[in-house]
């Protein structure tokens, strides 16, 4: 009876020493991706602002401001992937022999997207637990080989996409876009404010489609507001890291899958991007420091 | 007794139309505003569902602060925009201390926070009820479809602009509508086209046609196009009725029609 009573005792004791470690786990540990020295995310909190057009035209800047410089891209938009049709990438990634996913590449750019993955029509009609788990081998089970950075391209919003990639991978910096509305940098604001609840630090801001040139008579309209992004930037007390106008060529180029910066490497535009790149390289080292 | 709760706070709503898109920032909260404008000024009753819940727009598009949301017998009272009680709004904007606030919630959460939305606010009798949705495919799509079932859903509308990287998006919400028998009432291309105020020459700096092409590829119904128009942006901002104050331009002949072919598919 005595040895029942002690055995009983003991059980119970491990069992609540199990509880206790389990309680002590709390948020998950960030571990860092195999072979990627610096995470950047590209989000906004707002959609459609240029999150996806600004992360490409961003890696491609960095490649082409630092030939030596090796650059991977993320699409970790899962409901609305858009790099695949920006890159002009398609098809099912291979496999390793370590199981893991080859990304395809275009232009000199590594690229992982839920694009590859699923039919161009088919919805991902998935709740937030799934699009974690999808999220995860989207990022871990990828061979990225050794890369400088990779660049995330976010989805909108603030819910179960950005709180994964924060709580799982440590991040040097995120890029937040916005267009000059106030509707879009309430949004931009709110995005701003998650980085920093999770503590990974604002590079600063990228004022899109600030405005746009007539081809004809030249007039300059800002069709979405004028420099919002700018005092926002300024009340944030984050960096404004570039400014990019809304030229029809970027549009067109994006649609062809040839983004500005490669395909037109003159342009004001490509020129734009470039100068965002270097700013955020230049942010990187001061924040290291 | 279980049904006259069932009959519940949508019993007096006539219509359900959500605005879907699959793609951000084409313009969902905008044609949600403009279509229950619209409405409004054709004599209707509306009520506005902002199921974003990361980004509700609704309430700065119509420029109703923060007003409290009081509580009667049958759930939350929703914010009336007018003193005539014409158009009735609910979003989480009014639910938030700090309008800056982040909400930075999984699925679950929002999840429980819709099937409030849907069913504890006291919409009272509406004509048409519209549901402006965030971007993607998700939780809060889910929800709200799971919820409504117990209604009824007349359809979706669905907003895209013309490029192809928004077409592709939208097409993906096209088969979530087809799998999930949902009807499309049909397609608005948004920002279709832009006319420079200073030379009128016209610009397609998102492209033009994508989103006719894709009524036409998808056998669904094209509702129209609406240009990319300054003026409308800088009302939305300003919180402004658009239709009110420019009544001559392109933009309000392009909305009205729509609102037009939407209610008599409605009625119909």
């Amino acid at each position: 009876m005595t040895m029942y009573f002690i055995f009983i005792q003991v059980c119970s004791k491990s069992l609540q020493e199990r509880q206790r470690q389990h309680m002590a786990r709390g948020l998950p540990k960030q571990k860092p991706i195999a072979g990627v020295k610096e995470v950047i995310v590209v989000a906004s909190g707002k959609g459609g602002v240029g999150k996806s057009t600004t992360a490409v035209n961003l890696a491609l800047g960095l490649m082409a401001n630092d030939q030596s410089k090796s650059v991977g891209l993320l699409d970790a938009d899962v409901y609305g992937p858009s790099v695949p049709k920006l890159m002009n990438l398609k098809g099912n990634p291979e496999l390793t022999d370590k199981n893991l996913m080859r990304p395809l590449v275009n232009f000199g750019i590594p690229c992982m997207s839920m694009g590859f993955l699923v039919e161009e029509v088919a919805p991902i009609v998935w709740r937030g637990l799934m699009v974690m788990s999808a999220i995860e081998k989207l990022v871990r089970q990828v061979d990225w080989g050794n890369l400088d950075y990779l660049v995330i391209d976010m989805p909108p919003g603030t819910g179960d996409v950005q709180l994964s990639i924060t709580q799982n991978i440590p991040i040097a910096g995120a890029v937040i876009v916005s267009t000059p509305q106030d509707i879009a940098l309430l949004d931009a604001r709110r995005g701003a404010e998650m980085f920093r609840k999770v503590n990974v630090p604002v590079l600063g801001l990228v004022q899109n489609m600030s405005v746009f040139q007539c081809p004809k008579c030249n007039h300059q309209t800002h069709i979405f507001g004028l420099d919002g992004a700018k005092e926002l930037a300024q009340t944030l007390g984050v960096e404004m890291l570039g400014d990019i106008p809304l030229h029809l060529n970027i549009r067109e180029t994006s649609d062809k899958g040839q983004p500005v910066v490669v395909s037109s490497p003159d342009s004001p535009e490509a020129e734009a991007y470039r100068r965002v790149a270097a700013a955020v390289v230049r942010r990187l080292a001061e924040h290291l420091r | 007794m279980m049904l006259s709760i069932e009959k519940g706070n949508l019993h007096q709503v006539k219509h359900v139309v959500l605005v879907l898109s699959g793609k951000g920032g084409v313009g969902k909260s905008t044609i949600t505003t403009e279509l229950a404008l619209a409405l409004i000024h054709a004599g209707k009753k509306v009520g506005i569902l902002d199921v974003d819940l990361c980004g509700p727009s609704i309430p700065r598009m119509l420029r109703v602060g923060k007003p409290e949301v009081h509580q009667c017998d049958a759930g939350w009272v929703p914010v009336y925009a007018d003193p005539q009680q014409q158009l009735a709004i609910m979003s989480i904007g009014f639910l938030l201390e700090d309008s800056d606030e982040a909400v930075i919630w999984r699925g679950p959460k929002k999840t429980a926070l819709i099937g409030q939305f849907v069913s504890d606010v006291a919409w009272g009798e509406l004509d048409v009820l519209l549901v402006d949705t965030p971007p993607g495919t998700s939780d809060e799509h889910l929800a709200v479809l799971e919820n409504l079932r117990k209604h009824r859903v007349d359809g979706a509308v669905l907003v895209t602009t013309p490029q192809a990287v928004s077409t592709g998006d939208v097409r993906r919400e096209i088969t979530f509508c087809k799998k999930t028998a949902v009807k499309i009432l049909g397609i608005v291309e948004n920002m279709s086209g832009f006319v420079c105020p200073h030379c009128s020459e016209c610009s397609n700096i998102f492209s033009k046609g994508g989103g006719e092409e894709l009524a036409k590829l998808t056998g669904s119904v094209f509702l129209g196009s609406v240009p990319l128009d300054p003026l409308l942006a800088a009302s939305l901002e300003e919180g402004q009725d658009f239709l009110q104050a420019f009544p001559d331009s392109s933009t309000y002949t392009a909305i009205s029609q729509i609102a037009n072919t939407l209610l008599s598919s409605l009625d119909a």
